[in-house]
């Protein structure tokens, strides 16, 4: 089972049995087309949103399947278009799709009049056309000197003037002109028929299983396809059959959304799932689960208000989600971002003001005795702590405030300060960092010691218990015993310029 | 090492018959296009009608390659792709409000067919910066990847205006069909008042003018940030000032372009000129000027395609009513054409010149190597003569480059022929003591610089003393002091005899 084209056609033949058995267990015994050909745009009835949210219609139940089963499709190649910057190849081939479906048009009616709407006949059509624009684009960037996006917009125009050139064309045969191939560019969920649904379904779903299958090799070819190369892998067979993917889901996009947007139902949930997970696995997850929750409330909505077309809607679904992904995404979403960006912020702030809290106590020890012992036994006022660091008053009454509420140091009469034992503690702590990380920039980076104090200054607060560790163990030799390195420069105001411009 | 070859063996002098040959011949082949594309023409009932048609194409087309050239430059072509879908919403809440300030009487209804233009454009240049900072803010706050971000913006932009033009479409008056696909044929038929200039053709041509203006006056700007543009912020020049600009622009022409031509012109207008004048010229001002004579030949050809070419295709099909078809989807197909030619054909970087000269290239080495073999010969035995399946076999090449390599030596008087045995010429003995000399030269060179073992120099020489011009030589004599022997016992000739 480990060789490839037997997993697929394992695979494929297990996809279309099950078809057969779901296909049978569905179909609804009334062909009831109501509900999605009436032409208003008012508030629907009450009866209306229910009927169609329960689905009770047939031709909303399939349509709303087969959307459903692209959405999902797309979200999941998407991710690794995305990963492999390739996001706007959809574009270029769902244009370059248009001569394709026209060229199979006018094959199938000179091979039999009237037979040139053969849904499936089309879709071959357009996928070969598809798969061209791919390899024209390639062929540009390998022989000539122009760039990515130069050979995009290239092929993507060249073909879609050359499909609209024949589509005028085939208004002219006698069947063409009520072909409805204009379908195909801007979409028409409403018109499709059972049998459309079932096409777009079953493609679906194969994709689905092809990525399932490969999706080790894809996601080696998505993050490094030279190390996959050089491991053996078949790289191009691999790309060959990612795009042939792409391809696929957009020419099944193509009655639903149309050629024009079916690029955003691979790009948007893809770039969606991104603020939820840093993991590929999850990310082709939850991609699916976007695209196909965005492409089923599209549908609902569309057929709730029918003048309102199924495509732009689903399109404007999938943003929705995007929307409220980048900001409330758990990973990389806007406001996590901001929060942990916040957290940071204060959390160098805490430690700045037990910094020079403590260095400026210390000349005042005595050096004998344990210092966090005495730390607690002065009082500091905000002149005092003022030159030791550029801050402005303000800031430094701030950072004054936030500490003391969180029992760093206690307020006591005329504006002076004192540290409590928790704080002195920590003060303890985030020196010792720092002036271990000085000194190890002395020892083993060959810094000045007058050089060290900004570096250590950045690097302080996000020094880690094994880093320290492993810091003391290095330092150990030549600082047996002591718990606080002396700073290896002077601290006073003249030193601490240094650090003027390391504070933002 | 290709291209220094390839250099040492262009020298100016050899160009000059070459040269006249070349303008005769263009001359011939343009007196001939002129009568084929006269008969064409003729056959296919050209009339004014068509003329002001291409006039019209080729003025939206040169207008839309103005901003192309810089689009492509910067590598933002499908920046111009993403713009040419996004100003659908935007022709479409201009039209809106134009619309709504009429109805509700801010405006006459006088005014309000006056300013239906200036709004659309209004609206375009918005949209055309909306688009990018939007695009601009998704990859920045969200980090998502610049063209995924694009994608999503441009998709949402255009899946807006679609809804809007299916909601509102009775009260803007844009038929979708009309700006996705244009329809050339009608608006020609829109004129100026009492004269036979079309409308469309003025607006576009006005276009043109701007946009030429702009990139006189601009010129150093919009370079310098186009190739650079960390150089450009250095120079005060604000890179993101001539970003969002040249948006506006773009979007600004598109614009006017749409409502005449249709978007697929547009898209394609707009980055196939420039990308063939890339193809074929490294200079700026040449690749303006060639943008934009490519960008009017694809008007005049795809017209005239347009309505020559589906009766010639779909006749022999069975279907003569197809009697034309879609004059802005030729165009871009003629844009493209051009693109395959100069792809294929371009003197510099196209695909057979590349072929052609590197062909050129083996052969010279490939004759280089037939006299060095036959100088070692008669060094060695006093007999220098071979037959050429024993050459080819001894250079270890196919018989080809050796048979045009022999015979290009013989017609320079380099060998002799004796029924299919090769001997060496005095000239061509002198050729071959001065390819000997540089590769035993660079032998010991290689030997006393790179302390490697005699049986790896034989390689590299065999490579580099192609590319040993006299002055080399003689750097390397000096530098040997000129030493008489290779590493290999054998004698170095002399430069000269």
């Amino acid at each position: 089972m480990n060789s490839v084209p037997i997993r697929i056609g394992v695979a494929m033949v297990v996809v279309s049995i099950l078809f057969g058995q779901l296909e049978q267990s569905i179909a609804g015994p009334t062909h009831d087309t109501r509900s999605l050909s009436r032409d208003r745009l008012e508030w629907p009835s009450a009866d209306d949103i229910k009927r169609t949210l329960l689905l009770r219609d047939y031709n909303t139940r399939i349509v709303v399947l087969g959307t459903t089963m692209l959405g999902v499709a797309a979200g999941i190649v998407g991710v690794f278009m995305l990963l492999r910057r390739r996001s706007l190849l959809g574009d270029v081939v769902s244009h370059s799709t248009l001569p394709g479906i026209a060229i199979a048009f006018i094959m199938m009616e000179m091979i039999r009049p009237g037979g040139g709407k053969w849904l499936p006949g089309l879709l071959i059509g357009a996928l070969l056309a598809g798969l061209a624009g791919i390899l024209c684009t390639k062929l540009i960037l390998r022989y000539t000197r122009i760039k990515e996006d130069a050979a995009l917009a290239i092929v993507l125009s060249v073909f879609f003037g050359a499909g609209m050139a024949l589509f005028k064309a085939v208004q002219y045969i006698p069947s063409g002109s009520q072909s409805g191939l204009n379908h195909f560019i801007l979409g028409k969920t409403a018109s499709m028929v059972a049998a459309d649904v079932w096409v777009i379904a079953e493609v679906s779903v194969a994709i689905v299983v092809v990525i399932g299958l490969l999706f080790k090799e894809f996601s080696l070819l998505s993050f490094d396809d030279k190390f996959a190369a050089a491991q053996g892998w078949p790289v191009f067979r691999l790309d060959l059959l990612l795009m042939l993917l792409v391809a696929g889901v957009t020419v099944i996009g193509l009655q639903s959304v149309g050629l024009l947007l079916v690029v955003a139902m691979l790009i948007t949930p893809a770039a969606a799932a991104r603020f939820w997970t840093d993991r590929l696995g999850r990310t082709t997850l939850v991609a699916g689960m976007l695209g196909g929750g965005g492409a089923f409330c599209g549908v609902l909505i569309s057929a709730m208000y029918p003048r309102l077309a199924a495509g732009p809607v689903i399109v404007l679904t999938g943003v929705l989600f995007f929307l409220v992904s980048m900001l409330f995404g758990v990973r990389r979403g806007i406001v996590v971002r901001v929060i942990t960006h916040r957290q940071l912020k204060a959390a160098v702030g805490r430690q700045h003001i037990l910094r020079a809290l403590f260095e400026f106590l210390e000349p005042k020890c005595d050096p004998s005795a344990p210092m966090s012992l005495q730390l607690v036994d002065h009082i500091v006022s905000t002149d005092d702590l003022q030159p030791m660091r550029s801050w402005t008053p303000k800031r430094l009454r701030h950072l004054l405030r936030t500490a003391e509420a969180s029992d760093f140091i206690t307020a006591v009469r005329d504006g002076g300060y004192r540290l409590t034992t928790q704080g002195a503690e920590l003060a303890h702590r985030v020196v010792r960092n720092h002036r271990l990380w000085e000194l190890y920039l002395i020892e083993y980076a060959d810094i000045a010691p007058s050089h060290v104090d900004r570096d250590a200054d950045d690097i302080e607060h996000l020094l880690g218990s094994d880093i320290v560790e492993s810091l003391e163990r290095l330092l150990s030799q030549r600082y047996p015993h002591m718990s606080v390195p002396p700073s290896p420069h002077s601290i006073d105001v003249a030193s601490d310029t240094t650090t003027q411009q390391a504070v933002p | 090492m290709n291209r220094s070859a390839t250099m040492l063996n262009d020298q100016p002098s050899r160009f000059g018959l070459g040269r006249a040959l070349v303008v005769g011949f263009s001359l011939v082949l343009l007196i001939v296009v002129y009568q084929l594309m006269r008969k064409i023409m003729i056959g296919a009932r050209w009339d004014s009608y068509d003329t002001w048609t291409v006039v019209t194409a080729a003025l939206a087309a040169m207008a839309c390659a103005l901003p192309g050239v810089f689009l492509v430059l910067r590598r933002q072509s499908m920046m111009g792709d993403a713009l040419a879908h996004t100003t659908l919403p935007g022709i479409v809440v201009a039209f809106l409000i134009a619309h709504w300030l009429e109805q509700s009487g801010w405006i006459s209804s006088a005014t309000y067919d006056s300013w239906r233009h200036a709004a659309m454009f209004i609206g375009a240049l918005l949209i055309g910066v909306l688009s990018a900072v939007l695009t601009e803010w998704v990859q920045k706050l969200g980090r998502v990847e610049a063209s995924a971000a694009l994608g999503v913006v441009f998709t949402t932009l255009f899946a807006i205006g679609l809804l809007l033009i299916r909601l509102k479409a009775d009260q803007v008056h844009i038929d979708p069909d009309c700006v996705l696909y244009g329809i050339i044929e009608t608006t020609v038929m829109d004129t100026v008042p009492n004269t036979n200039i079309p409308r469309a053709a003025v607006v576009n041509g006005l276009v043109l003018l701007a946009n030429s203006l702009l990139v006189v006056v601009f010129f150093k700007e919009l370079r310098i940030s186009a190739f650079d543009s960390a150089i450009s912020t250095t120079m005060g020049i604000n890179a993101n000032v001539m970003h969002y600009a040249l948006m506006a622009v773009t979007a600004a022409t598109l614009v006017s372009a749409f409502e005449s031509v249709g978007s697929i012109l547009v898209i394609a207008m707009l980055i196939a000129p420039a990308a063939t004048a890339h193809l074929l010229t490294d200079r700026l001002d040449y690749l303006i000027g060639i943008s934009l004579a490519v960008a009017a030949c694809s008007a005049f050809l795809g017209h005239l395609m347009a309505i020559t070419l589906p009766s010639v295709i779909f006749t022999p099909l069975g279907y003569p009513e197809v009697v034309d078809t879609n004059t802005a989807g030729m165009m871009a197909v003629a844009a493209g054409c051009l693109f395959v030619t100069a792809a294929l054909f371009g003197p510099r970087y196209g695909v057979v010149s590349k072929l052609l000269d590197q062909a050129r290239l083996t052969r010279s080495i490939v004759a280089e190597d037939v006299l060095g073999l036959l100088y070692r010969l008669e060094e060695e035995s006093g007999v220098g003569s071979l037959a050429i399946n024993q050459l080819t076999a001894m250079i270890g090449t196919t018989t080809w480059p050796t048979y045009l390599a022999l015979r290009g030596l013989a017609a320079s008087g380099d060998v002799t022929v004796r029924g299919s045995v090769y001997e060496l010429t005095d000239s061509g003995r002198e050729k071959a003591k001065h390819l000997v000399r540089a590769h035993r030269l660079w032998e010991s060179y290689m030997a006393k610089h790179f302390d490697l073992p005699a049986d790896h120099l034989h390689e590299s020489a065999a490579l580099v003393e192609h590319f040993l011009g006299a002055d080399l030589r003689e750097e390397l004599a000096a530098e040997l002091d000129d030493t008489a022997e290779d590493p290999h016992g054998r004698e170095i000739p002399p430069e000269k005899a």
